[in-house]
């Protein structure tokens, strides 16, 4: 562990630091590589989280086409088809939302939001990120090993997942469980840094109820990814017994090609109660600092102060501690006690609540607000209506009549698109173009991000509004090819290639965007240190992008919160945190 | 599930007390200029690394409640045949107790500026330590010498896994009781050394209060309070 300097009397850090206390890269590769800097971490994080989801991106690309023509890939074989499903599920959830929710914004924005010089544990964060890397590589290798990457869906579900009909039994299913338990270790280490900096090493003046709503949206999503990640290990582990010294945890007796396994007496269900457990918070977790994020990017581009501050706080504790006990809303179909079903049942539903609180705040914040249609309100624009589109499906979805027959169609295939997809990659999206000037000095491209915008937006939807439709009509989820069928019209198959074309257009306005982020990089204008007019600590850093130790010689000391928009007597239509009150003379502190 | 969520029940207290104390129903739109910071009002609060190492302690609690919650669903299936608790468990308990009170001594000599005594403590409670994971090692051999074999019943593969994590905690341990032990090695000045040296200790007893609560599990002791968990639940 690192000795952080700190005032143990005043609990508080020191303004001042001195040369020796911070943590000095003294060649090319401890600056670079072997960085102990959490802003190098961040971006080393976005890299790599960018890197895979682009895999995952062109895995749902072979999926569409498969869906939107079947019988014309002929390279596409039922097997693969399930293994793309599950690779692509599991990279977009855990190794790209996951990573770069926490990993890269976590990192990046957590020490200059809350004013501190760099992480409570640099050394601890470094390894997090390279334990994070060594997860991807073992993800990846399993496209290379003999059988391919497994094919059991995201979820794993054993008895499936280790027998021999599934594809990747052999090396895929080992590799992935063996790259999970890595991430959650990698992820562990990190996570630990995120909170313990949050508690600790907040600036002078930066109460809990000062922070950035970014700040409360990673930081619970972290407590939460800190308690359930575990459940994911366990599960893991375990499945991992089964498969490799053949224990029974999770298997089930059963007789696999006409004969009789080694397996008896296990309890899949087990394995399901754990999943979910991780399952459902995981959801949050991405959701979380989504909130976060976009709360933050409607109140600067809005030019209003965020409305209900302190309801927001809640609404996002409240979702963190509630999401603990709703896991078992993914098993109705799995067979329980009537009770349990209404139980989880009604706290799905009560989850709705602080998450509404939510949305009517968001929208409450821009009544009347001065909203300036820059890329990232665009984007946080459409985060809301995406998310709020998802969780009204999620509310049909959350009452046990209703689920049993939509369950495992297309519909839950929309709906979980919607909201943990589409949506948290709009914030994602919102937050690279609202903090990109900060971390480069320049801007984003702006017609290029007009038009990134516009195709994605619009695009999703092209996909994933008329999925709903397909999963009303009984399409099932996790099909290579449903065939003839008497309940599917010829229309459905039509409105399949249509989603197939749009799916690709999406896929190629990515690509714009990622040569946005390099050619910005050196062609980008001239971004200045804070050119949205944020009042929040990290855009008033005395160098863009910020310098090592983030300050320069003196920690900021704040004197208000994070969101004096058009304050009413006020000489500029912002207050930064950092600003004196006019009452109270400067001791040279401020701008 | 009934550890879990008892488990999560703690922290959930926990963090709604600690929550409690931080004004959160302060209105921070109307309040100017530096506040008295409630970090600075409680006098000390502890260091960041007692935070971290407290905030990991959490995460292992979680981990370890999880498996005692697969654990007590598990052992309800028919084919569950508990094993016999070889009586070395309790040669090993005892040495586990023996290494958390040795660093506990090591820290009571550390706030006396005893250096001499830190380091027959540290070695002392790192030596029992090893022995604890030797004979955990030796149970395992007693066992499967018995036919006990990991996967001829969910009970084996639950003790040998179970045991597993733990042991492989206590070797992380290990690790930083090691660094500690060389850091007073070669600085004489006990007062840089005193926070590692809580930390083992107190990373030790987590661990002893842990063992002593799967020991239960194991030896079938909480089996009553396992049945009035489930029931509460069903
Ligand atoms: C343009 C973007 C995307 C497209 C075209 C797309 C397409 C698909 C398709 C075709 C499936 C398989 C449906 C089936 O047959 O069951 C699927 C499954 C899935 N997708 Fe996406 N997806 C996209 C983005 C995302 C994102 C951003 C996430 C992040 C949460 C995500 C998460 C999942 C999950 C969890 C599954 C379920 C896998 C399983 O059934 O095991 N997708 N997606
Ligand atoms: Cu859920």
């Amino acid at each position: 562990m690192v000795d952080v300097p700190f005032d143990t009397v005043a609990g508080i850090p020191p303004a001042e630091v001195g040369e020796v206390d911070l943590y000095h890269p003294k060649s090319w590769w401890t600056r670079y590589v072997f960085s102990q800097d959490a802003k190098v971490i961040a971006i080393q994080y976005s890299i790599t989280a960018m890197s895979i989801g682009m895999v995952a991106l062109v895995l749902s690309w072979l999926m569409r086409l498969q869906l939107g023509f079947p019988g014309t890939f002929s390279f596409i074989d039922p097997n693969q088809y399930l293994q793309f499903i599950t690779m692509h599920g599991m990279i977009m959830v855990i190794y790209l939302l996951t990573a770069l929710f926490l990993g890269g914004f976590g990192n990046y924005l957590i020490p200059l939001m809350v004013g501190a010089r760099d992480m409570v544990f640099p050394y601890v964060n470094m390894l997090s990120y390279w334990v994070y890397l060594l997860a991807v590589v073992v993800l990846v290798s399993t496209f290379f090993v003999p059988g391919g990457p497994p094919g059991a869906g995201w979820t794993l579900y054993p008895p499936q997942a280790i027998l021999s009909g599934t594809p990747g039994q052999d090396w895929g299913i080992i590799l992935m469980l063996a790259s999970l338990i890595l991430f959650i270790i990698g992820f562990t280490m990190g996570g630990l840094n995120y909170v313990v900096t949050v508690l600790q090493a907040r600036t002078r003046g930066m109460t809990l109820m000062r922070l950035p709503l970014t700040v409360w949206g990673i930081f619970t999503a972290t407590v939460m990814a800190l308690l359930a990640f575990p459940a994911l290990l366990v599960a893991s582990v375990m499945l991992l017994l089964d498969r490799l010294l053949g224990t029974s945890f999770f298997m089930p007796t059963l007789v696999e090609m006409g004969q009789l396994t080694k397996y008896g007496g296990g309890s899949p269900i087990l394995f399901q109660h754990l999943f979910w457990f991780f399952g459902h918070p995981e959801v949050y977790i991405v959701a979380l600092p989504a909130f976060g994020i976009i709360s933050d990017l409607i109140s600067v581009h809005a030019r209003k102060n965020i409305f209900g501050y302190r309801m927001m706080v809640w609404a996002i504790v409240a979702i963190g501690a509630l999401s603990f006990v709703v896991w078992a809303h993914h098993m109705y179909v799995s067979g329980m006690h009537p009770y349990f079903g209404f139980f989880f049942a009604t706290t799905t539903l009560i989850i709705a609540i602080p998450t509404a609180i939510k949305v009517y705040t968001w929208v409450l914040t821009l009544w009347r607000g001065d909203i300036h249609l820059t890329i990232p309100m665009l984007f946080a624009l459409a985060f809301i209506v995406t998310f709020v589109n998802g969780g009204l499906t999620g509310l049909f979805l959350g009452n046990v009549v209703v689920d049993v027959p939509l369950s495992d169609t297309m519909f839950v295939v929309a709906h979980f698109h919607m909201v943990m997809g589409i949506a948290p990659i709009m914030a994602v999206f919102g937050g690279i173009y609202h903090w990109y000037p900060k971390i480069t000095g320049r801007m984003l491209n702006e017609v290029l991000g007009r038009f990134h915008f516009w195709v994605s937006f619009l695009g999703a939807y092209a996909i994933f509004f008329p999925m709903h439709y397909l999963g009303l009509l009984g399409m099932p989820r996790r099909y290579h090819d449903i065939g003839e069928t008497a309940f599917v019209p010829a229309s459905a198959h039509d409105l399949n290639a249509f989603m197939s074309v749009a799916a690709l257009i999406v896929g190629f306005a990515q690509l714009v965007f990622l040569f946005n982020l390099v050619w910005s990089l050196f062609k980008g204008k001239e971004a200045g240190g804070n050119p949205w007019g944020a009042a929040s600590l990290e855009w008033q850093t005395p160098e863009t992008p910020p310098g090592h130790g983030n300050w320069g010689k003196e920690l900021p000391i704040v004197y208000r919160w994070a969101y004096d928009y058009s304050v009413p007597g006020a000489a500029g239509d912002f207050v930064p945190q950092n600003e004196p009150p006019a009452g109270l003379l400067a001791q040279g502190a401020g701008p | 599930m009934s550890a879990i969520i008892l488990f999560m029940a703690g922290i959930a207290a926990i963090a709604g007390w600690w929550l409690s104390q931080q004004r959160l129903a302060a209105k921070p739109w109307l309040e100017e200029g530096v506040l008295v910071d409630l970090r600075e009002q409680s006098g000390s609060s502890p260091p960041t690394a007692k935070i971290g190492l407290g905030v990991f302690l959490a995460v292992v609690g979680s981990l370890f409640a999880l498996f005692i919650s697969a654990y007590s669903m598990r052992m309800t299936m028919v084919d569950w045949r508990a094993l016999p608790v070889p009586a070395l468990l309790w040669f090993n308990t005892g040495a586990l107790v023996l290494s958390s009170v040795a660093l506990q001594w090591a820290y009571t000599a550390a706030r006396r500026d005893d250096i001499d005594g830190v380091i027959l403590g540290l070695l002392s409670g790192g030596a029992s330590a090893v022995t604890f994971l030797i004979g955990q090692l030796l149970a395992w051999r007693q066992l499967a010498g018995a036919g006990y074999f990991v996967a001829s019943n969910p009970a084996n593969s639950f003790f040998y896994l179970i045991t597993a994590v733990h042991g492989l905690h206590l070797m992380g341990g290990l690790v930083a009781l090691g660094r500690t032990t060389s850091k007073v090695w070669r600085s004489a000045e006990v007062i840089r050394v005193r926070l590692s040296v809580e930390l083992c200790a107190i990373y030790w007893h987590f661990l002893l209060l842990v063992w002593l609560v799967l020991l239960g599990l194991l030896t079938g002791w909480t089996d009553g309070f396992v049945d009035i968990c489930r029931q509460l639940l069903t």
